[in-house]
């Protein structure tokens, strides 16, 4: 008992020194011309063996450790009460529901504008990661290559003001509809692919028309990006200082207030709410149509599927096409909240944000994606003085909630259908 | 109804399926039976458009399937079981009944989204097929369970439910009573005829136990090594000097 406990131990404590050590008591430093590596000071350097020392002893004495923990207090004392019936808790979870959104509706009137942007950005994630969770959650098609079609969305609004002064409301639903050509085009060729396979191609289709975008610099300003896209506008009301298109008026002088920055962000975010909201309701909805029932049959067993006449052509492209048009939608929303877009917004990092999001809230849940889109978000702007371990604290927590709860934060349920008995 | 004929299947070197030939006419039940091996689970997947056999002919209702896609194949009316349990685990058992009713649902995405009356009434058709068939099999009371949960017999059932519901004319069961219990068995048996007598499907069965083949079958073709070895009804066949050797073995 003992000795593989301390084999063990002392495994971990080694790769705790192996990881930490280079991570942190090495630092690259400039000098003039050449980067020389210098060791770090002596108090990292002794809090990195500390903390190793601290991962020895606890995988030394894990077994009694966690005998003691188990003694304490249950950390949830609902876990065991009785489940609420299903026709109640479905009535109580519609209510939440809206409340939430009511509450979203006006909390924007209260707070600090940096809050109102970041909420923007949230909801833009939200967007994103509701239309993946139909490709990943549902259908079952690991999608790497996502943010591909949040550039399209985005690129479209952008390429359309600039050449072709179209407004914001004009180009959301292109910008959406040519993100969905783009899901079509690419799920073809990959039909036949599942799994880990699937994952390379959209992975590649991902970084293709991120260095599209970066290379085709007559069309698109290349690494420069696009800049000066138009805010969107309130029947022809803008919220600029001054109105800058010609029959437009603008929303101060309409109503007869003092021009203040803020009603921009607040309109945004409310146009980003608004469209969250209508995403979240049509994925709901397609969620218990046909269509999304043959996506999940099509993910639990792709031969039963087409052995009862599912077409495995329709499903999957259904699945692409509809997931990669609000990625489109979320594109749109954010090349106008920037004002400026370039090939940098849509790196591979993004498509891994999103998906964590997805697989975080937990495949198929739509409340899970919600909550999970918000921690992500929101925990890295919370602790920026972090940001250097940024990647570090999200991996940790990655791994932390694979062995507790590999299943996302909220779980998918399944709906509960009330049948009528024949007689 | 169906007709195979000359059907061959070869996988490189080797000829799985060799000139096989059957037919099943219309109410009917026709079993296929042979040593492990022999290549009846081939047939089988060759008819349902699994594979595209390199030989022979399939007709269903006088048209010409073979090499046809496998999702057109079953919308003609002709579904297969598995030989193992091949269910949508993770979702309910009606989920799993409304999803095999998908070709009877109204599919268009913006009818669903507002739901029309057209849309409303086949989503309710479907609902009450599928209850009715769930109290048909007995699984009523486990309708909103994950099918992966069920306990094997159940599955079983489930899976010839959800077959019925999409109306076929041609039932396809492999191995339909592999890992039951006599009593299931004896039910599984039950309801393979009641299917064919009640619900005028034909069925084209393979299966192991020789107690049930031998019940409820009108007519057997024996296979061995991809080969037709005997055809006939189960007289004929029981008495077959060539099936006893290769199959049934000396009593």
């Amino acid at each position: 008992m003992a000795t593989p406990n301390f084999k063990h131990a002392l495994f971990c404590a080694i790769v705790t020194i192996v990881i930490a050590y280079p991570i942190l008591g090495l630092n690259l430093v400039a000098e003039s011309t050449r980067v020389i590596v210098e060791g770090a000071d002596t108090t990292t350097v002794i809090s990195v063996f500390a903390a190793a020392l601290v991962v020895f002893l606890f995988q030394l004495f894990r077994d009694r450790i966690m005998a003691s923990l188990g003694g304490l207090p249950k950390l949830n004392p609902f876990a065991d009460r009785e489940h609420m019936p299903e026709s109640k808790r479905a009535r109580l979870e519609s209510w939440v529901l809206t409340g939430i959104v009511v509450l979203a509706l006006f909390w924007p009137f209260f707070v600090s504008r940096g809050s109102v942007d970041l909420a923007t950005l949230v909801l833009i994630y939200i967007m994103l990661a509701l239309g993946l969770n139909v490709v990943v959650g549902l259908a079952g098609l690991l999608d790497l290559g996502y943010v591909a079609f949040y550039a399209v969305g985005a690129y479209t609004f952008a390429l359309l003001s600039q050449y072709a002064g179209v407004s914001f409301w004009m180009a959301l639903p292109i910008g959406a509809c040519l993100a969905a050509l783009f899901g079509l085009v690419l799920g073809f060729p990959v039909l036949r692919l599942r799994g880990d396979y699937l994952a390379i191609v959209t992975l590649g289709f991902g970084e293709i028309i991120r260095i599209l975008l970066n290379n085709w610099t007559a069309l698109t300003g290349g690494p420069n990006g696009i800049g000066g896209i138009p805010d969107p506008t309130l029947f022809g009301m803008e919220f600029g200082r001054r109105v800058k298109e010609e029959g437009n008026t603008s929303f101060h002088d309409t109503f007869g207030i003092a021009y203040s920055s803020e009603h921009k962000v607040i309109f945004l975010y409310l146009i980003a709410l608004i469209l969250a909201v209508i995403t979240a309701l049509i994925i709901r909805r397609f969620m218990r149509m046909p269509v999304g029932r043959a996506w999940e049959a099509l993910r639990e067993d792709e031969i039963a599927a087409r052995s009862l006449g599912l077409s495995r052509t329709a499903v999957k492209l259904s699945a692409f096409t509809i997931g990669a048009f609000f990625a489109g939608f979320a594109g749109t929303v954010f090349a106008s909240k920037q004002g400026f877009i370039s090939p940098e917004s849509f790196v591979f990092l993004e498509s891994a944000i999103i998906l964590a999001i997805v697989v975080l809230g937990g495949m198929g849940s739509q409340l899970g994606v919600v909550l999970a889109a918000i921690a992500v978000t929101i925990l890295p702007e919370l602790a920026r003085e972090f940001s250097d371990f940024r990647m570090l604290v999200f991996g940790a927590a990655m791994v932390l909630m694979m062995v507790w709860r590999p299943q996302g934060l909220m779980p998918m349920r399944r709906t509960h259908i009330q049948l009528r008995r024949q007689e | 109804m169906l007709e195979v004929q000359n059907l061959s299947m070869r996988f490189g070197g080797l000829l799985a399926v060799d000139q096989v030939t059957l037919d099943v006419q219309e109410h009917e039940i026709v079993s296929i039976i042979g040593p492990n091996g022999a290549g009846k689970t081939t047939v089988f997947n060759c008819i349902s458009g699994f594979y595209k056999p390199t030989g022979g002919k399939i007709l269903f209702e006088g048209g010409e399937i073979q090499g046809k896609p496998d999702h057109k194949i079953s919308r003609l009316g002709m579904v297969r079981t598995f030989q193992h349990v091949r269910l949508f685990g993770q979702m309910t058992v009606v989920e799993n009944l409304l999803v095999a009713q998908h070709r009877h649902l109204n599919t268009n995405l913006l009818a669903g989204l507002i739901k029309t009356p057209d849309y409303r009434e086949r989503e309710q058709k479907s609902l009450d097929r599928a209850a009715y068939w769930l109290e048909r099999v007995g699984l009523m009371e486990l309708a909103n369970r994950e099918a992966g949960n069920l306990a094997y017999g159940q599955q079983r059932r489930l899976e010839i439910a959800r077959c019925m519901v999409t109306e076929p004319k041609l039932l396809m069961l492999d191995e339909p009573a592999a890992g039951l219990n006599p009593a299931e068995t004896k039910d599984l048996n039950q309801l393979i005829i009641s299917l064919k007598e009640d619900y005028n499907v034909s069925v084209l069965l393979i299966e192991h136990d020789m107690s049930l083949v031998m019940d409820i079958s009108d007519r057997i073709t024996v296979i061995n090594q991809g080969r037709p070895l005997a055809a006939g009804t189960p007289d004929e066949v029981r008495n077959n000097d060539d099936v006893i050797k290769a199959y049934l073995g000396e009593a």
